[in-house]
This record gives C-alpha cells, structure tokens and sequence, in this order.
C-alpha cells in the first residue's frame, strides 16, 4: 500500500519534562495502561480516543480506532462526551489530571492532513497513569486508505498495552449464505475484520466453501462445485484479478484446501471410490503427492506454523478424532482423547494451541489444547458452532454459529470472535448470513 | 376414487410406522405416471435410502430400495444415474463432504453388485448443504441421511 511509517518520537526532552511534573501526582491504583490477557480476570482498560484534528476524516479514524480497540474485549473506549480537556494540541502532552479524573488510563491524540494526494497521519498514545508517551507513530499513504491506517494505529495501541501483535489490520474470507436452505446461495466474500469493504470473489452459480488466505492475502484457496452437478473441487483465485485456477483437476471430489505457511504448497483432500485422503501439492510444479491412505476419512488436514506437521482428523480408530503426522506424511499420532468427535482441528500461527470444533452429547463447541493434546479447554459451545479460524496474534479465535432451523426455515448463521480465555465472544458484522470464516494473516504493509 | 383414497391412507400409515422411507419412496402405484418416466421412478420405485448417523452402510430398507430400483434400471437402461450423498447438520461441512462421498458410493457399489453397469453411475456428496427436508430435530435429521439416485 505505499505506506511509510517513522516512530515519531520528536520533542521528546518536552515528553520527559511532563514525566517529571506529573509523577507527583495522585494515580488512581485500579487503572494502568498495561493488561496481562492470559491472567484468569482482567478488567478492560480504560482508554480515551479523541478525534483527530486536521481533515474531516480525523474524526472517522478516531472512530475506527474506538471500534477495534472496543471490540477486543481488552479496551473500555470512554465516550467522547465525558472528556473535560477540549481543543487539544496534537503534539503537546495532555492535561493529565484531566484525563484521570475521566478514569481513563490512556488518551490517544493525533492529526491527519491530506495534501498532494497524500494523507498523513500521526498519533501519540499518552500513559496518563504514569504522565508520558507511550507510543506514537506517523504514516503517510494514500487518501482512500485511512481506515486501513486507523487500524494500523489500533494494532500498535494493542501492542503497546497487551505486549501482543495487534489483529485489526486483517481480512476475513467468509462463505455469504442467502436463499432458503434447500437451495442455498454460497458465495465466498471477504471484508475487513470489522465489515467493512465487504466484495464477493465467486458468482454464486453454484456452492463455494472454505476459503482460505495465502500468507501474502494475494490468493485464496476454496473448494467450489461445478455446473452441471460435475464433483466439487478445490480453486486458487487471485483476490484482486480474480482469475482463478483449477488446483483439484481429479476424477473424484477435492477439498478442504489450506496453504502450508510458505505458500508453497497446498494440502488437501481427495476423494476416490468413496474413499477421503489427505494430499500435498506443490504449486510450484502442480506435482500431487499423497500423505495419507487406508479406508478411513481423512479430511481438514492444517499445517504446524513452521511448516514441519500436519494435523488433521481422521474416523480410523471408529469416530472422528485428531491426529498429528510429518508435513510429509508418516509418524501419525492420535493427540485427542476426549469424550465426543473431534474435527477442524486449526494449529494456532504462535504454535502453541491447536483449536478445533467438538461434538458431545449433543452440542457443538469450539475448543483449544496444547498442539501435543494435552491441556484441553472449551470456549464456546451452542447448537451448532464450527469452524475455528485463528487471528494472526494467535490471542483470538473467530468461528461460525448456526441457530437450530424451525418451521422449514433457515435459522440464522452468524460469525463470531473470541479471545483464548473465553472470555469475551462477540458476533462479527456480516452483510449476509455467514459461515466458514477465515482470517487473514496481518496485511502486508 | 374412495377406493384409491383409502389406499393412500394404508400406504401412508405403513410409512409412518416404518419411519424410514420417503413420501415420494415406495408408494404404490396409487396415480397414474407415465411407466418409465423420472416421475415413476420416484413415487414408485422409491429414489431414497436413509442412514444411521455416521454410518455409510446400507440398512435393510434401503436394499429392498436399491433392489427396487436395480430392476428398474435394467429395464430402463436409457438414464445415467448421479447417486448423491447427503448427510444430517450434526457434523462438521469437511467430514460431511466426505461421508456423503461415502453414502453415495456404498448406493453406487449395491447398485452395481446388482448388475447395473457402473459407467452408468456417477456420485456426488453434497455433504450437509442441501438439507431436505429443512428442520433441526431427529425426524428431519433422519430424512437428511441420505442417498438420492438422480435420473439424467
């Protein structure tokens, strides 16, 4: 996106200065500008976002700022209406005992002036509690980028205050469910992880399902049917020509397409003589080699974040379970041993977790366990909740929720985010019914 | 008329208490179709074999189907046959693509071990996301588990 970014840590003899003055200061115990979101029980941080001064659009960027922070569950945004200092100088520290008399632990100023085709923006993350700059930055890029630029702010305040990457600056690739169930439009979209810019990259015409990024965004992978009711398989689209390429040219069915995390390659299933096996192509040469074999269902296969291992679920030992092998096939393992059917199992970009969807008693649940199996804990549970799909900080989890149908009506199918703790769920913006969510890796600056 | 009614009431109550067939399956001949057509096919031949959750193995109705239609199908040797596999909303959409594939081809290979050419039958699943009937209760999830034999 042409966008450049500097630390912006000028003045900063001023900055210390105001340290100084205000570290006489009363602070209020309950309120820092830090926050552990592995800890059991946290209290969300107070944070206060004034709008942008300069260009109308400071006002949108500071919204859009509020919004992210607000809906990661880690961040109280205090409304503009309960701040006392008004007509603040971008550049000079605030007023802090102002800000903490407003409870906030962190203000956040900033400008955005757009000039000779360009804006640029800067901001300044101010400690209120200790009375100095937490973080600032400064960007230049194009005028009609400013919502990427405001998320790119929320993801550095993030890390300033977790110590955790930030997810805002991301896509999400859905499946856009219409039409009654019996004959269901399924369409792969993808908007930016807050719903906005919303486009839809297949016609329709027939069923497109699990859409999954490359590392670089350029491309997705999916499984689509054909006309004519000739067998669904596996496409590679480019998401800005949206030309597109057959990858599962085989008599059989292909699907469930993942990227390994070099791009290099893509994993999948194939089916032959009603028989499901995991296969690796090299989308360098197009050359297929098979990693698994035997009669059971081997399907959902997902790489290790560096690449070396597989997980997968498979129905070899009777029901549905997951297991770990080689990126090239070979050393299979069981790793999950609980009560109920295992499947979608996703292993987290930090490496730590694998999550999956779980079938018990009846009810469906989103859980994570440690990629070894052990350390099992569910998250979210429902009538009908699939498809576990990780942000890129690995903190944060979206999924589909589907509501029981009644009356031979469809019940609503809705994406949601929630955090690694389960704590905090909330249900994501989606123009259309949804399913099937994929998150992008952070966007490549 | 009546008499043709009264039927319909008998064949109806059989249905329900077997609890496995469809409507449009293995209804007697009660309407007059043109003999050899997609529509007798379906109301008197039965298109549909159901099975248990998570399994592809075909139940002892569902032969008494498939060997309904094996039959009908040496004597009309004029379709090509697509068996598609569905399966109930109870699994994930990837492990479901694959047992539909599973459910189809086990209808296929009955179909063929009854000497029904198998150039003559393709399969395709359809996994969970072409539910029929459309419901979220056992009756629905039932009927959903499903290998429909489609005429071309």
């Amino acid at each position: 996106m042409n966008t450049r970014f500097d630390m912006m840590l000028p003045r900063r003899q001023t900055i210390l200065g105001g340290v100084a003055l205000a570290a006489g200061a009363a602070r209020p115990a309950n309120a820092q500008l830090t926050i552990d979101m592995t800890k059991p029980s946290f209290e969300p941080v107070p944070i206060a976002i004034v709008d942008f001064k300069g260009d109308k659009v400071g006002a949108d960027i500071a919204g859009v700022v509020r919004n992210d922070l607000q809906n990661s569950g880690l961040f109280r945004s205090i409304p503009p209406s309960a701040f006392i200092q008004q007509n603040m100088d971008p550049n000079a520290p605030p007023r802090f005992p102002d800000w903490r008399s407003v409870g906030a632990a962190g203000v956040v100023v900033g400008q955005a002036t757009t000039s000779g085709g360009n804006i640029k923006v800067d901001f300044r993350l101010w400690d209120v509690v200790v009375g100095q700059q937490a973080t600032g930055l400064s960007f230049t890029s194009q005028p009609d980028k400013w919502r990427r630029l405001a998320h790119i702010i929320a993801d550095a305040i993030y890390k300033r205050v977790t110590g955790e990457e930030g997810y805002f600056d991301t896509r999400v690739a859905y499946v856009a469910e219409t039409g009654p169930l019996g004959n269901r439009v399924k369409r792969i979209a993808i908007m930016d992880q807050d719903g906005f810019n919303t486009r839809y990259i297949t016609d329709g015409k027939t069923i497109a399902l699990t859409p999954r990024f490359s590392p670089t965004l350029q491309e997705i992978v999916y499984m689509a049917y054909g006309e004519n009711n000739a067998p669904p398989r596996v496409y590679l689209q480019n998401v800005e020509s949206n030309r597109r390429e057959l990858l599962g040219n085989f008599p059989g069915m292909s699907f469930a397409p993942r990227f390994s995390p070099d791009g290099t390659k893509v994993v999948m299933s194939i089916s032959a003589d009603g028989n499901t096996d995991i296969y690796e192509m090299d989308l360098r040469g197009r050359a297929l080699r098979r990693l698994t074999s035997g009669p059971a269902i081997d399907t959902s296969p997902c790489y290790s974040n560096d690449g070396t291992q597989i997980v997968f679920n498979s129905d070899r030992g009777g029901t549905q379970q997951l297991y770990v092998m080689g990126a090239g096939g070979g050393g299979e393992r069981r790793i999950s041993f609980g009560e109920g059917r295992y499947a979608t199992p996703v292993w987290s970009p930090r490496g730590d977790f694998i999550a999956f969807t779980k079938i018990s008693g009846g009810s469906f649940g989103i859980g994570v366990m440690r990629s070894d199996g052990s350390g099992e804990r569910m998250l979210a549970n429902g009538f009908l909740v699939e498809g576990p799909t990780w942000a890129p900080n690995g903190r944060v989890l979206a999924f589909f929720r589907q509501q029981p149908n009644s009356g031979g009506r469809a019940g609503s199918v809705t994406l949601h985010q929630i955090d690694i703790t389960g704590r905090f769920e909330r249900q994501m913006p989606t123009q259309t019914d949804a399913s099937d969510p994929a998150w992008s890796p952070l966007i490549p600056q | 008329m009546r008499m043709i009614k009264a039927l319909t009431a008998i064949a109806a109550m059989i249905l329900i208490a077997a609890c496995s067939n469809d409507q449009q399956a293995a209804a007697p001949a009660t309407t007059t179709v043109t003999p050899g057509s997609v529509a007798d096919f379906r109301q008197n031949v039965g298109d549909r074999v159901f099975f248990d959750t998570d399994q592809s193995t075909i139940r002892e109705d569902g032969r008494q189907t498939l060997n309904r239609q094996a039959e009908w199908l040496k004597k009309y040797g004029n379709y090509q046959i697509t068996v598609e596999g569905h399966c109930d909303e109870r699994g994930t959409r990837e492990y479901n693509l694959a047992l539909g594939e599973r459910r189809a081809n086990a209808a296929r290979q009955y179909l063929v071990a009854q000497g029904i050419p198998a150039a003559r039958i393709k399969t395709i699943s359809y996994g969970k996301e072409r539910p029929d009937p459309v419901g979220s209760d056992e009756a629905a999830w039932a009927r959903n588990r499903r290998a429909v034999t489609a005429l071309q």
